[in-house]
């Protein structure tokens, strides 16, 4: 899968980090995320994708992030490709493990 | 007054599309507008909040701080500020310093008049603010007979002074009239000349819009010429969501196409009183004022009117219409200023389904903060002659059948 083979991958062995222009705003919904420098606004269309993101800086990988969300294993490609296209519209950035 | 049918609660639905969620409202609003001040230095003939005027019990600059505090607190990343013409408010400059400095990003409107060299070089050295200039012509006649002498000129300059000053994509904002829609190709020439960004809007027959709205609002085939022009430009172009009803044409617009009033959208006054939206300064659709208990975030998450509008419409003769799902019945405030039933088709239904029906009363004003004397910069008669009278009473035609496009038969074809 090309995914895979770019840069910007986002694999579960990764780090990341909400980008520091971006802010959460929790809705019912799941949240807007708000990005600062290119104001635009972006929508997090559940809960659980919101409770992952808010534990990506905090966890040594993405894996453990999704574990710490209860995320189960069946449910992890869809995940991972969420947070892909969060990678791609910059409102996540990779960091150092 | 209750103009708005009760509608039955139901419980929000889980995941599905956004615009599903979005009926039923968000913890804080997407698009807010504050219109700053009444005060205009202009006179422009379809004014939403038909400005002019200073509202004496405007809100103290102290108080505006405290509900940007509150803004901040709700996560309310960026605010649409309007007026009346906000530079005019002494401590405009001041309270957008404040808004930036407690991360609630503005957006301005403006005539451009006080947009000098000096103020577009800041202008341009801040991320968190954006400046939308005014503009209803794309040539001095057109502009100048909605918006006033000079301001066609006001307009170009700081938009020159703001393009010399470094700034990029700030936005030219046109509302759509009969006489500017056959400009659309060079209001696009003149954004990309100032590397600006177009936004068109719809004229709305609110404020004293309601006094033109006759003379002005697009006919038919122009509104058809609109869809096509916005569908070939796509995103490129931006509408704030404005022509959601067009959308009944066939392709669905880029954007939400759904009325946000009291959902994603609200107003905020200079006074401080809350509205469903920009469009309906009315007591009908007043939800509450910032200066009550709980402030904004009360009323906003517990006002009956708002709660009310966070259901979704499920009566009305526009459910059983084919393109309901995508022109959603089309504009609340539109229909509420021509008369026409809250739960039907928009006055400017793509379908003709309003051509049949019966336009009530118009609704009279709840405010009115025209100028009563003259103006210095006041609109240069093109072919529009304003119905509004001295006394600020609202000259209608005699009969409706005589203009209305609404009533009966198709007088755009004859005229």
């Amino acid at each position: 899968m090309s995914m895979l083979t770019t840069p910007l991958a986002v694999r579960e062995e990764g780090a990341w980090q909400l980008s520091g222009s971006v802010e959460l705003r929790p809705e019912p919904f799941g949240a807007l995320a708000y990005d600062f420098h290119t104001r635009r606004l972006s929508f997090l269309k559940s809960p659980a994708l919101v409770a992952v993101v808010h534990a990506l800086s905090g966890c040594p990988s993405v894996g453990a992030a999704l574990d710490a969300a209860s995320v189960t294993d069946a449910e992890r490609p869809t995940y991972l490709a969420a947070l892909q296209s969060l990678a791609a519209g910059g409102l996540i950035q990779e960091r150092a493990a | 007054m209750t103009a708005l049918q009760e509608r039955p609660f139901t419980d929000r639905p889980e995941g599905g599309r956004l615009v599903d969620q979005f009926e039923y409202g968000l913890d804080a609003p997407i698009c807010l507008t504050w219109e700053l001040t009444y005060a205009c230095n202009l006179a422009c003939l379809h004014c939403l909040s038909s400005s002019g005027r200073r509202d004496p019990d405007e809100l103290s600059t102290e108080e505006c701080k405290a509900l940007i505090d509150e803004f901040e607190r709700m996560q309310i990343f960026y605010i649409n500020i309007g007026g009346g013409e906000p530079t005019v408010r002494p401590d405009f400059w001041e309270l957008l310093d404040y808004a930036v400095d407690h991360h609630v990003g503005v957006k301005f409107s403006t005539n451009g008049f006080r947009i000098n060299e000096e103020r577009a070089a800041k202008l341009a050295a801040t991320d968190y603010v954006d400046v939308q200039i005014s503009l209803d012509g794309a040539t001095a006649e057109v502009n100048d007979a909605v918006r006033g002498a000079g301001t066609y000129d006001a307009a170009m300059r700081a938009m020159t002074n703001m393009q010399n000053a470094g700034m990029k994509d700030f936005k030219i904002s046109v509302v759509c009239t009969r006489h500017n829609i056959p400009q659309l190709d060079e209001f696009k020439a003149i954004a990309d000349k100032y590397g600006a960004q177009l936004r068109l809007t719809r004229l709305r027959p609110s404020g004293r819009g309601a006094d033109v709205w006759d003379d002005l609002h697009p006919l038919p085939e122009q509104q058809r010429e609109l869809y096509d022009w916005l569908i070939a430009n796509g995103d490129k172009v931006l509408t704030g969501d404005s022509f959601f009803h067009l959308s009944a044409y066939g392709e669905a617009l880029p954007g939400l196409n759904l009325c946000g009033a009291g959902r994603v959208v609200c107003l905020v006054d200079p006074v401080g009183d809350v509205y469903a939206c920009p469009f309906a300064i009315h007591d009908t659709f007043k939800a509450g004022n910032v200066r009550s208990e709980g402030g904004f975030d009360t009323v906003w998450k517990t006002s009956d009117l708002f709660l009310d509008l966070r259901n979704p419409q499920t009566g009305g003769a526009c459910t059983k219409c084919s393109a309901f799902d995508s022109c959603r019945g089309g504009c609340m405030a539109a229909k509420f200023f021509t008369g026409l039933p809250l739960d039907g088709p928009d006055p400017e239904c793509v379908k003709g389904n309003a051509e049949f029906l019966e336009r009530g009363e118009a609704p009279d004003s709840s405010q009115d903060h025209s100028h009563t004397g003259t103006v210095r910069n006041a609109p240069v008669p093109l072919v529009l002659s304003p119905t509004r009278t001295a006394s600020g009473t609202r000259g209608r035609p005699a009969s409706a059948c005589d203009e209305s496009p609404l009533v009966t038969g198709r007088p755009w074809e004859t005229s």
